[in-house]
């Protein structure tokens, strides 16, 4: 297989095209090194939406890296990123999920000491209470209520739809592996996202469960959410993704249909390093 | 799943209301969940709160009382005991509340209290000291003006020490803020700023010497008991209630106008107390725990917690300019040595025993640590050397050799006069103690809501559309909660068995794990 | 924004930083022609800063070891430096006492006012032995009262993390420091006898040498030179420096965790003691404060060499004692602190890996 299918590489192109384009993402040429050693190196790449793609390859390939740097938690040295036709390359992370571009986190990052209740409700967006004086000031914390109950309803929603409502007022800290996972995908669910990062959901989750969790992430795609997902698990992304993108030493080496990943000679040399 | 586990899953709701009614019957040992009233969660928190807060002052009073009865230190020695430890538990109260909203909900670990308190009472007395007359000269202001200033000062130091320090770890921003306490009390205390001059009129900290300013304890008091606040011009109408009540008792003027700076300052510190509880239970509050316990996760959840943390950081430290004002206002006086870092502390152990986080247990920590620890060895001692006559040898080494020669009565005098040395000890063993048994407090592990609904007592309307006939149950046993949990599992037998996956995870401690069919025996 | 060379915050800094020190050092030269700053004064400013950097550089050495191998500040590291300080200056006064006060008076250094340092006349020339000696017990003492105190508490407490940790160090700081009150009393009473001096031609940079400084500098000097040795020859050495990178790995990888920390309160109190020993010498009194005083300063060499580097500790020391006394230079003798304190701030937030910024340990 070839290279990537550039997108229009053009900078003029990638300011206007956000209506008309169904790239919602596109990442170009991300370069980033930790002391000396790159961790990635000119990643080029784009998510379509209302699809699953996959980001795989072998440990220290750079995909969490990747992540990062998308959302905001590093600044990559050289490179691009856009999300919607607009560039946010550098913004910090709550301005990146504000924007709708949303992640969970290779092991999880439950906030502990909350019940999973307050998990949810921390995620919605510009809450009224959010604001101090508001949820401070006699004559304004009714409003401050009234939203927290319509608040409370959809988080409930979201707890039955997970299947987690029975863990509503356990303290996040006490969850196990699967349901932290849960839970850290129904949270970003409520922050309205319009694309997920999940950096490997399954790690930890039994095959029930996990049969149930890409249920919902196939409903999700069909209402019109994006996922790029990192996952270790080769089966879950070559039969759930539309399109797989393979990073190896910080660089993306090939980019493609699941088939054609598979069928791909460097993919299997360079990831699989010749053991099948 | 087991009926076992749908037990245990249950317990441990019903546990978090019972905990809060056995609040008020114990000290909330680790284990100790008394089925009081099981169906607690229905009394407002607020009263379960306060119930805590009146028991606290209570025992302590009574015990300062008994005491005193007992050794015979008489009506007015108690009542001044008494007094100085409700100023001084107010005052502890105050700050113990403002560093919890820091890093007991916040998780900013501030170790710079007292500079941030040595700001407020410094801001204030620079402007208020008279500008002639004393060795450290001020801009002769009135109150209303200067202690205003010192609350927003302290607070807009708050702001440049919190900017540049937002993206630093715990334990660095400890330091970082250690040091700025010692640089601004070292400031103050140096020759640079002692005297200089601002637009033709001479001010400065004085360095060493300190300044004097009007006592806050006796101005304020007589702008609520006379015209004016002129003693000379009589009482207004508040006063005239008050001094009549007292003069027929024969309680001295000072005395009632202390008591009244007292009562301000508890009042201050209620209203500081519904402020932060409010905060807490708040979507904001929900922010501030979310940035204790993850930051990044809750900045990767659309949180811009770098204004939060700002915004914190500013409040909390005004309200210790606050606490540092009246704290020295009660002597008229400041200097450099009434901020050591020892001050900080001393909150940071009253905060530690009441639990941080919990505004509650800041107020309880307070006076325990107020009216306990800080002020009850001096106390004993008082009491005792009235008592007893005991030898006061000048060394421990004096002491020794009488035990010696089998008289143990020097030494144990040697130990009474040290007792207020002693009592350091103390707070170091206790400090110790605490962080390795009972690192939540007193009180125990408690869950505030970060919310201003009450929402351990929702219910899933999965729940209640089903199982509202279960409700009635005694909810002390498991059988009344189960009812509804099994209700909601009919249709979710499936995520239970997630729930058994977690064999990688260390942490992992939950009970249902690998007892895939839960909800079965029940039903 | 090019992609190019860009400087980061922390390199401007670091230049700022620099440039800073660059135009002071081209002031002092300034001065020095000028004559506004005298050449004796500019040499006693550099000596002193010398002896306070290499006693701050021995206590910041202990310090940095426990903040990089049992991950936490230790706040009441300032109050082992007082421990150092008193239990080796009793042992002192016990043996160069005897027969001139009584037993009480020798045992609790003075407590009862009854004796002075004159009358002992305590100084090396007169008693060379009991000096040897205190700072042979400051270091044994120390390290007994630092293992009793990592087996009562921090033990206990391995694996709390570092807010806890430090919690509880503030508790053991404030129990240990009134431990000593209650034993030896508050007051701040003169120690040591007049250090005797040498005038000799050789000694180009002073008139006069203080004796007891050059011992100060001769012990911290070798006793430095001692610690690298065992660093970077033994076993010992290297296994301290991995933990020091990674307590997991070097879990994993089968390195003895607690010998490795029984070694590192061994050698890093000890240090601290002989410190706090030494540090009486040179002021001649002693005050149950003086270490929990000299504790920001410390952390401010270790946070100045990089947490976990010993010889970062060491050189961060210098770098201490040499502001805090060359600062004088411009500004009065009661902010040198603070420009210190200020330094260290501005290190934190700009350059928290420390001034020589490697993950360089030991």
């Amino acid at each position: 297989m070839s290279d990537i299918e550039l997108p229009e590489s053009d900078a003029t192109v990638s300011t206007e095209t956000a209506d008309g384009d169904d790239r919602p993402l596109r990442v170009e040429s991300l370069t980033k090194t930790f002391g000396g050693i790159l961790a990635v190196d000119s990643a080029t790449f784009a998510v379509e939406r209302g699809s699953i793609t996959g980001l795989i390859g072998p440990n220290g390939a750079g995909k969490s890296t990747t992540f990062n740097l998308i959302t905001g938690v590093h600044e990559p040295d050289s490179g691009r990123i856009y999300f919607d036709g607009e560039d946010i390359t550098g913004l910090q992370p709550h301005r990146v999920a504000e924007r709708g571009l949303v992640r969970t986190f290779q092991i999880t990052r439950e906030l502990g000491e909350m019940t999973v209740l307050e998990n949810m409700l921390l995620a919605f967006q510009n809450q009224r209470g959010e604001a101090l004086w508001r949820a401070v000031l006699p004559g304004v914390r009714g409003s401050v209520v009234d939203q927290e109950r319509e608040l409370l309803e959809r988080a409930w929603e979201t707890l039955e739809l997970f299947e987690i409502d029975h863990l509503a007022h356990e303290e996040a800290g006490t969850l196990s592996g699967g349901q932290r996972k849960l839970l850290e995908l129904s949270r970003a669910l409520l922050t309205d996202p319009e694309l997920l990062l999940l950096d490997e959901p399954m790690a930890g989750v039994n095959p029930t469960l996990e049969g149930k969790l890409l249920e919902r992430i196939h409903d999700l795609t069909d209402r019109g959410y994006t996922f790029l997902i990192v996952e270790h698990d080769m089966d879950v992304i070559m039969e759930n993704c539309e399109r797989v993108i393979v990073m190896h030493q910080g660089s993306v080496l090939a980019d493609g249909p699941p088939a054609a990943i598979q069928a791909d000679e460097r993919v299997i040399e360079a990831y699989l390093g010749g053991e099948v | 799943m087991t009926s076992d586990d749908v037990g245990d899953q249950d317990e441990s709701r019903t546990q978090t209301r019972e905990h809060e009614a056995s609040q008020v019957a114990t000290d909330g040992g680790t284990s100790a969940t008394l089925p009081l009233e099981t169906d607690a969660g229905a009394r407002p928190r607020w009263q379960v709160d306060l119930g805590y807060i009146v028991l606290t002052t209570v025992a302590i009073y009574a015990l300062i009382t008994v005491l005193g009865l007992l050794t015979g230190l008489g009506v007015g020695g108690i009542f001044r005991q008494l007094q100085t430890v409700t100023f001084l538990a107010a005052a502890y109260a105050l700050v113990v509340l403002a560093l919890n909203l820091h890093w007991g909900y916040t998780g900013l670990f501030n170790i710079g209290v007292a500079g941030f308190m040595a700001v407020g009472a410094y801001g204030m007395a620079v402007l208020t000291a008279p500008p002639e007359g004393t060795t450290t000269p001020g801009l002769g202001l009135p109150l209303w003006i200067g202690i205003p200033f010192g609350v927003l000062l302290a607070g807009l130091v708050g702001l440049i020490v919190v900017l540049p320090a937002l993206r630093i770890r715990a334990d660095y921003f400890a330091i970082v803020t250690l040091a700025f306490a010692e640089v601004i009390r070292l400031t103050i205390n140096s020759g640079a700023l002692a005297d200089f001059e601002l637009l033709g009129r001479e001010l400065g900290t004085g360095g060493g010497r300190g300044i004097n300013f009007p006592l806050l304890e006796s101005a304020i008091p007589r702008w609520v008991l006379y015209q004016g606040g002129d003693p000379a011009q009589g009482a207004n109408v508040v006063g005239l209630q008050i001094l009549t009540v007292t003069n027929q008792l024969g309680i001295e003027r000072t005395v009632v106008e202390s008591a009244v700076y007292t009562s301000i300052l508890v009042v201050l510190v209620v209203i500081v107390f519904a402020l932060l509880v409010r905060t807490a239970n708040s979507p904001f509050g929900r922010l501030l725990k979310g940035i204790r316990e993850d930051e990044l996760a809750t900045k990767s959840l659309g949180k811009n917690t770098d204004l939060v943390k700002i915004k914190v950081f500013v409040l909390g430290c005004a309200i210790m300019g606050l606490a540092g004002i009246f704290w020295q206002g009660r002597n008229g006086y400041v200097d450099p040595d009434a901020f050591l870092p020892i001050i900080t502390f001393y909150i940071f152990i009253a905060l530690i025993i009441g639990g941080s986080g919990s505004n509650t247990g800041s107020v309880v920590g307070a006076l325990v640590f107020a009216g306990v620890l800080f002020e009850g060895p001096p106390y004993v001692q008082r009491i005792v050397t009235q008592q007893v006559d005991l030898p006061r040898p000048a060394t421990v080494y004096d002491g020794v050799v009488a035990l010696g020669a089998f008289d143990p009565l020097p030494l144990l005098g040697y130990f009474v006069g040290q007792l207020a040395n002693v009592r350091f000890i103390l707070f170091g063993v206790i400090l110790i103690l605490l962080m390795i048994y009972r690192p939540d407090g007193l009180l125990g592990h408690r869950s505030e809501p970060a919310s201003p609904l009450h929402l351990s007592a929702e219910q899933s309307p999965a729940d209640s559309r089903s199982a509202k006939r279960g409700g009635d149950d005694d909810g002390g046993d498991s059988s009344g909660g189960s009812d509804s949990d099994s209700d909601s599992d009919s249709d979710s037998a499936g995520v239970d068995t997630s729930t058994d996956n977690g064999d990688d995870d260390p942490l992992d401690s939950n009970p249902d794990d690998s007892t895939p069919d839960r909800g079965e025996p029940d039903e | 924004m090019g992609d190019t060379t860009e400087f980061t915050w922390e390199q401007w800094f670091g230049v700022l930083l620099l440039a800073g020190v660059g135009v002071l050092i081209l002031d002092v030269l300034r001065r020095l022609v000028v004559g506004d700053l005298g050449v004796s004064t500019f040499s006693t400013f550099l000596w002193r800063g010398l002896v306070d950097g290499l006693i701050i550089g021995l206590a910041a050495v202990g310090l940095s070891m426990t903040y990089s191998i049992l991950r936490f500040a230790n706040f009441s590291h300032g109050d082992l430096v007082t421990t150092g300080a008193f239990t080796g200056w009793t042992a002192a006064w016990l043996i160069g006492g005897a027969g001139v006060t009584g037993l009480g008076s020798r045992l609790l250094l003075n407590a009862d006012g009854s004796t002075s340092a004159r009358e002992l006349n305590l100084h090396v020339y007169a008693e060379p032995v009991a000096i040897v000696a205190g700072l042979v017990i400051a270091a044994a003492a120390t390290v007994l009262v630092a293992l009793a105190i990592d087996k009562l508490v921090y033990k206990r407490m391995r694996d709390a993390g570092g807010i806890p940790l430090l919690i509880a160090s503030v508790g053991v700081a404030l129990a240990l420091r009134y431990v000593i009150v209650f034993f030896y009393g508050e007051r701040t009473r003169g120690i040591v006898r007049s250090s005797p001096s040498i005038d000799h031609s050789l000694l180009f940079w002073t008139d006069s040498l203080v004796v007891h400084e050059l011992v100060m500098v001769v012990s911290a000097v070798s006793l430095m030179l001692g610690l690298h040795g065992l660093l970077q020859y033994t076993k010992l050495g290297t296994a301290m420096r991995a933990m020091a990178d990674n307590k997991d790995l070097a879990l994993i990888t089968g390195i003895p965790t607690e010998r490795v920390i029984l070694a590192t309160w061994v050698i890093g109190a000890g240090l601290t003691g002989v410190a706090g020993y030494l540090i009486v010498l040179e002021q001649e009194t002693l005050n149950f404060n003086t270490g929990w005083f000299l504790l920001l300063l410390i952390f401010a060499a270790v946070i100045l060499g990089g947490i976990g580097s010993i010889y970062g500790a060491i050189a961060g020391g210098l770098i201490i004692g040499l502001a805090d006394n060359m600062m004088l230079v411009w500004i009065s003798g009661d902010l040198t602190r603070v420009a210190a304190f200020l330094l260290m701030i501005l290190i934190f937030i700009f350059r928290p890996q420390g001034l020589f910024g490697g993950v360089e340990t030991a």
